[in-house]
């Protein structure tokens, strides 16, 4: 029983020690959120939307292989299949 | 799958939040937007094995994630530089007092062990259930339960107990959270 009691105090669940915990507790997950929104409002920048538009369209990927693409293409790695 | 139209919106309506998870990880906004395109790239290259129906946001940020540490191991020590790039991303700065608390936040959530950051930035702000935030880190559901609840103390010990004298005006700490009452 004693040991059941001190272990238990040693991993005392977060959230369970009371008000000011949670508060805390609701606090920290606020903070998270505003964080996380925040980018989440910007929306898609152009850059991911053209690239998934252009790779939409395989035909036209394959023939333009444009120069000016910043040295990562699709293929250059072959770490993929994890 | 195929790359089905509907597919592809899909993975365009996931992207803000790839790079809000992105960026919570690396704290750096360039390198979140790199790591975001090689999803992409990894995704739209695999999406042969993909299956129709299943979880497609979870099956992006697992490879997002995967990708973030297997390249965070080459890279390690770039974090000096994170807060002010990671400022920079955002549209509008908040205002001065609640600039300074969220860097605050910010810099304590950098201070977690990888594992915890990731799975309460996954429960916590993705707003994935604890069994899809298992799957996307490849763990069980009770490790993903104790490493957010770890994540949560830890961060509720830095910000709140170590400096505790930083957060008097409550004013600046509800400028912050306030907004969805």
């Amino acid at each position: 029983m004693k040991d059941v009691k001190s272990q238990a105090s040693k991993n005392a669940p977060p959230g369970r020690q009371g008000g000011l915990n949670a508060e805390i507790q609701s606090r920290i997950g606020h903070q998270l959120r505003a964080m996380y929104d925040d980018v989440v409002r910007q929306g898609v920048p152009e850059r991911f939307a053209e690239l998934i538009r252009k790779l939409d369209a395989p035909t036209a990927a394959h023939q333009v292989g444009s120069p000016e693409e910043s040295g990562g293409g699709a293929n250059d790695q072959e770490n993929g299949r994890d | 799958m195929p790359l089905t139209d509907s597919l592809r919106d899909d993975i365009l309506a996931a992207v803000p939040s790839l790079r809000a998870f992105a960026i919570s990880l690396s704290g750096n906004g360039d390198r979140a937007d790199d790591l975001v395109q090689e999803t992409l790239l990894r995704a739209l290259a695999n999406i042969d094995s993909f299956q129709p129906g299943s979880n497609l946001p979870a099956w992006l940020f697992t490879i997002l994630r995967n990708l973030f540490r297997s390249d965070y191991r080459k890279r390690r020590r770039e974090v000096e530089d994170a807060e002010g790039n990671y400022a920079k991303t955002l549209k509008t700065q908040p205002a001065q007092g609640a600039h300074l608390e969220f860097e605050e936040f910010r810099t304590a959530l950098d201070k977690l062990p990888q594992d915890q950051r990731e799975a309460l930035i996954l429960v916590g702000a993705s707003g994935f259930s604890y069994e899809d935030a298992a799957t996307i880190c490849g763990c069980a559901v009770g490790t993903i339960k104790s490493r957010v609840n770890r994540a949560r103390s830890k961060l509720a010990a830095l910000l709140y107990v170590e400096g505790a004298e930083d957060f008097g005006p409550d004013e600046t700490v509800r400028a912050v959270i306030g907004g969805n009452g």
